[in-house]
């Protein structure tokens, strides 16, 4: 029997990172986990609502909790950490302010639904050593970084998930997917986040740090699972190299990608083609 | 019955809350209450006057005095109604301070607490009658438990008074934390050097027997005469025959074993003795790593010790002491320094603790004092040092200051531009704590002579580059980001409550906060001794304080000891349960129930069996009394009848 998981995209996975959907539903196909969408699911609410009105975007997001409740989940995935953390967010308002929560969603909620990231569930609901035992083409001789940004693991009181400084649970995926995984330091540091679209010059500064010194490591490829930060070093990586006069050409693919790969997904249909650094050289086949 | 009602204002502490006068008012309508006054400070030298007159002038029999916890005055007064000629057990104490005062603002619902408050006193004292000590012969010979510097002063101090010590260590030597420090501050004197002799004082004074490698494994009794269950850890050489010569630890082949003495830097044989000065200086076998112990086959030592010392069939063994005080000088352990994953300590091998740092200075260390890289053995070209790593933090549990970092990094920074006039050393600071004699002029000098760069700011991140590391942070004085290339960084890991702590304090009965540091009876008044009589404090197990705050601390302690050791008896407290053998039905549950063992059979003259209470062991907790099925124990001064009249008090 697959275990049933309630499943929201959120809006990038709908568009630039289609991608990480992709490889998300394919992966946990390969795992026997059935993802099933929230019915009729909405924005999470995201910067614009929450800085207008931190009360009615908590209850946006928490619309779509609702909605998997009523479906009878208790277990909801995203692979955005943002819209992971509106969710989270939305829990959190409605045990603080629950008439006001309740008055706005008119809808029942218990707020005892919990969210998870997608990495959280190959980590903690999968585990390792599953994924490890079911490795068929494993990343063998591919130095691959872990980056995970500014919100996987932090704040820790909000992420409840590893380490919040020195997280650990990509390096162990990729570690039981056979890559060489060096010690990166910049784990945690800022990828510059929305200045991408306002000032660009920060994103290509931030970037531009992480990228250099993963290139310092030798690296194949930086891994990730936002897709922010894909979207800052991946299809930015042409601005950071204008801006930083380098000339990166590191791949930047989602953790869902490499992971799906080594268990023997087919290429394209974890949509590794649609990566704008090409991605070629990290495994056999191509596209 | 008469009784006398005294409402204390203790200044405004009270009064301010509270309508005293109405409350005195009031209580003359309680029944047997003859007396009533409201009074500035009870406690002072005229209002302890004032009782004892009115004690003389309306012939009372009984006192109530309203004032702050029991736990504060309740000797105080009870000296003062005897003075007067009143049994001291005529007496009862209201806590309208602590209970009323000081917990809630609004006058009136104070006022009316502090009335059924009073009113409670009184309906308990009208039961109350004259209760009489005995005395009991004390044990003069004094515990010690650690053998850190705190515990030999008070070890060394008791053995001048004259009295015979036992100290008992957990580690194979004593000399605790100091013995592992190159040296101290602000006199940049050796720490093995002064702390040296004081150790060897232990192990010649005849009065003194010292089990090392040992733990507490329970203490039963009361003050005066407290029986001690000690463990005996198997160290598998017997070390009435060990010289110390140390054949066995050049031979032994298992040479991989942790080095606890070197705080893991570099190691150790299994069969080992910790340091050169190690006190006492014998062989030890570390179970875990002896290739005989582990895997069947070696005994190398055995082979070639010299006086036939080794004993692999040696067991823990249980030794009983009988000592009349204790003095709780268990020390601290340091922060876990993994704690920050961002400082990469335990990954990177040039990430180290302050006290590993010492363990690198101290030219018994394992460089032999040379400051070299634990990684690679180079000479450092710069240092960074870290200050609060597991201090003031919330984040990590740690909000408090642990007192001796700043100045043991200035300490520590200075030595390094003696021994490495090039190397560049920086310290990252919050604030720098240096309230002491002579320390700030210490610190002073740190920056100012030895050119030692002090950066106020927090460190967000170590990581490696080529074979350096890069530490990261923030100037908040510049306002910049900094990034300093460094060949070490040394975190001035803080101070926690030393491991198995609380499990110590709950054999003594005595009380922990939250961070596990031992309570002191009063912070400011009775910083040395514990709420449970006997037991004193002495050193970091209290809070954390540096050298000469934990000897001074040591020979408070032991003051404390030989005062109470200047009688030959004390007084037991009379407020012990007591057996009505009328009621008593012999059924033995009281015996069952009893935590000390205070209770046993009685035969009476006509052959029948009953339970009598030992006095001088029962602690008064009452669990007697509450399960006794006819209510024939009774615990005095506080029986059943006088619980209810209470409650009736205050249902009324």
């Amino acid at each position: 029997m697959p275990k049933r998981i309630a499943y929201y995209p959120g809006c990038s996975c709908e568009g630039m990172a289609n991608e990480y959907d992709q490889s998300t539903r394919a992966l946990c196909k390969v795992l026997n986990i059935d993802l099933v969408d929230i019915p009729d699911w909405n924005c999470c609410g995201s910067t614009p609502s929450n800085s207008y009105d931190p009360l009615l975007g908590a209850a946006l997001a928490g619309r779509n909790l609702a909605l998997a409740e009523a479906e009878g989940f208790d277990l909801v995935m995203t692979p955005c950490p943002s819209c992971l953390k509106s969710l989270k967010t939305a829990i959190k308002v409605y045990n603080d302010q629950k008439q006001d929560f309740a008055h706005l969603l008119n809808m029942p909620f218990s707020g005892k639904i919990k969210v998870i990231s997608v990495l959280q569930l190959l980590y903690e609901e999968v585990g390792v050593e599953k994924i490890k035992e079911r490795i068929k083409k494993p990343l063998t001789d591919k130095v691959i970084i872990p980056y995970y940004g500014c919100l996987l693991s932090r704040p820790p009181e909000f992420a409840e998930f590893d380490d919040p400084e020195n997280p650990v649970s990509m390096d162990e995926l990729l570690l039981a997917a056979g890559a060489k995984v060096p010690d990166f330091p910049y784990k945690t540091e800022c990828c510059g986040a929305a200045y991408g679209v306002t000032i660009n010059n920060i994103v290509g500064k931030l970037a531009g740090r992480i990228l250099d010194m993963a290139q310092s490591l030798k690296t194949d490829a930086v891994a990730v699972a936002c897709p922010l930060c894909q979207q800052n070093l991946d299809l930015r990586q042409s601005q950071v190299n204008r801006f930083c006069h380098r000339n990166f050409k590191i791949p930047v693919p989602y953790i869902t990608q490499l992971i799906g790969y080594a268990l023997g997904i087919d290429l394209k249909e974890l949509g590794i083609h649609k990566l704008f650094v090409n991605a070629d050289n990290l495994f056999k086949e191509t596209v | 019955m008469r009784i006398g009602v005294f409402i204390c204002k203790c200044g405004t502490n009270i009064a301010k809350t509270v309508d005293t006068e109405a409350v005195a008012r009031k209580a003359l309508e309680y029944p047997d209450v003859v007396y009533a006054t409201d009074y500035m400070y009870t406690c002072s030298e005229p209002g302890q006057e004032e009782i004892r007159e009115a004690i003389t002038k309306h012939r009372l029999q009984g006192v109530v005095v309203a004032a702050c916890t029991p736990r504060m005055h309740e000797p105080t007064f009870r000296r003062a109604v005897e003075k007067a000629g009143l049994n001291r057990y005529m007496f009862e104490q209201a806590n309208i301070r602590e209970h009323v005062s000081w917990v809630n603002n609004d006058r009136e619902s104070n006022t009316l607490k502090a009335m059924d408050l009073v009113h409670m006193a009184v309906e308990k004292l009208r039961l109350n009658h004259p209760l009489f000590s005995s005395k009991v012969p004390i044990n003069k010979r004094v515990l010690v438990i650690g053998g850190g510097v705190a515990g030999i002063q008070a070890a060394l101090d008791c053995s001048e008074g004259g009295l015979d010590v036992v100290m008992v260590e957990r580690e194979a030597t004593i000399g605790g934390k100091m013995a592992k420090l190159d040296k101290t501050f602000p006199t940049i004197d050796c720490s093995s050097c002064i702390l040296g002799p004081k150790m060897v004082d232990i192990s010649q004074k005849e009065n003194i027997s010292l089990h090392a490698y040992s733990e507490i494994e329970s203490v039963s009794g009361y003050i005066g005469n407290f029986k001690v269950k000690i463990r005996k850890k198997a160290t598998y050489v017997d070390w009435n025959a060990c010289t110390g010569c140390g054949e066995c630890t050049q031979k032994c082949p298992s040479k991989k074993t942790h080095d606890k003495f070197n705080e893991g830097l570099g190691s150790t044989t299994a069969i080992n003795i910790p340091f050169p000065q190690a006190i006492p200086k014998r062989a030890r076998i570390n179970a875990e790593s002896c290739l005989y112990l582990t895997k069947g086959k070696c005994r190398k030592c055995e082979k070639v010790c010299p006086a036939d010392a080794i004993r692999f069939d040696m067991e823990d063994e249980i030794i009983t002491e009988e000592v009349g005080a204790i003095v709780v000088a268990t020390g601290y352990d340091m922060f876990d320094y993994s704690v920050y994953g961002e400082y990469g300590g335990g990954r990177y091998p040039d990430v180290i603790t302050s006290l590993q740092y010492e363990r690198i200075l101290s030219a018994s260390g394992p460089y032999g004092g040379h400051i070299v890289r634990p990684s690679d053995g180079r000479e450092p070209k710069d240092i960074v040092f870290l200050s609060c790593v597991g201090s003031r933090d919330a984040s990590v549990g740690r909000p408090y200051c642990s007192g001796v970092c700043c100045m043991y990094i200035a300490k520590q920074a200075i030595i390094t531009r003696d021994h490495l006039p090039d190397c560049n050393c920086y310290v990252s600071y919050m604030d720098i704590r240096s309230p002491g004699k002579n320390y700030d002029e210490f610190v002073r000098r740190a920056q100012e002579e030895y050119g030692i760069n002090y950066i106020r700011g927090r460190v967000g991140k170590i990581y490696p580059k080529g074979n350096r590391l890069i530490v990261q942070g923030v100037d908040t004085l510049m306002g910049v980001q900094m990034d300093i290339e460094a060949d070490l960084v040394v975190l001035a890991t803080g101070l926690e409550a030393s491991d198995g702590a609380r499990e110590l304090a709950e054999k003594l009965r005595i009380s922990y906060d939250q961070y596990g540091w031992y309570m002191e009876s009063h912070p400011k008044l009775r910083p040395v001794e514990t709420n449970t009589a006997g037991v004193y404090l002495a050193g970091v197990c209290q809070g954390p304080k540096d050298i000469p705050a934990s000897v001074a601390q040591g020979s408070a302690a032991a003051a404390k000891v030989l005062v109470l050791f200047s009688r030959d008896t004390i007084e037991t407290d009379p407020q012990v349960a007591f057996v009505n053998e009328r009621v008593c039905i012999s059924c033995g549950k009281c015996i069952e129930v009893c935590p000390f063992g205070a209770i046993q059979w009685k035969t009476l003259r006509d052959g029948s069996q009953k339970a009598e209470v030992l006095p001088t062991v029962c602690q008064g907790c009452g669990l007697c009394n509450a399960t006794c099925p006819p209510k024939a124990v009774q615990l005095q001064h506080c029986t059943d009848d006088q619980i209810l009249a209470e409650v009736n008090a205050v249902c009324e």
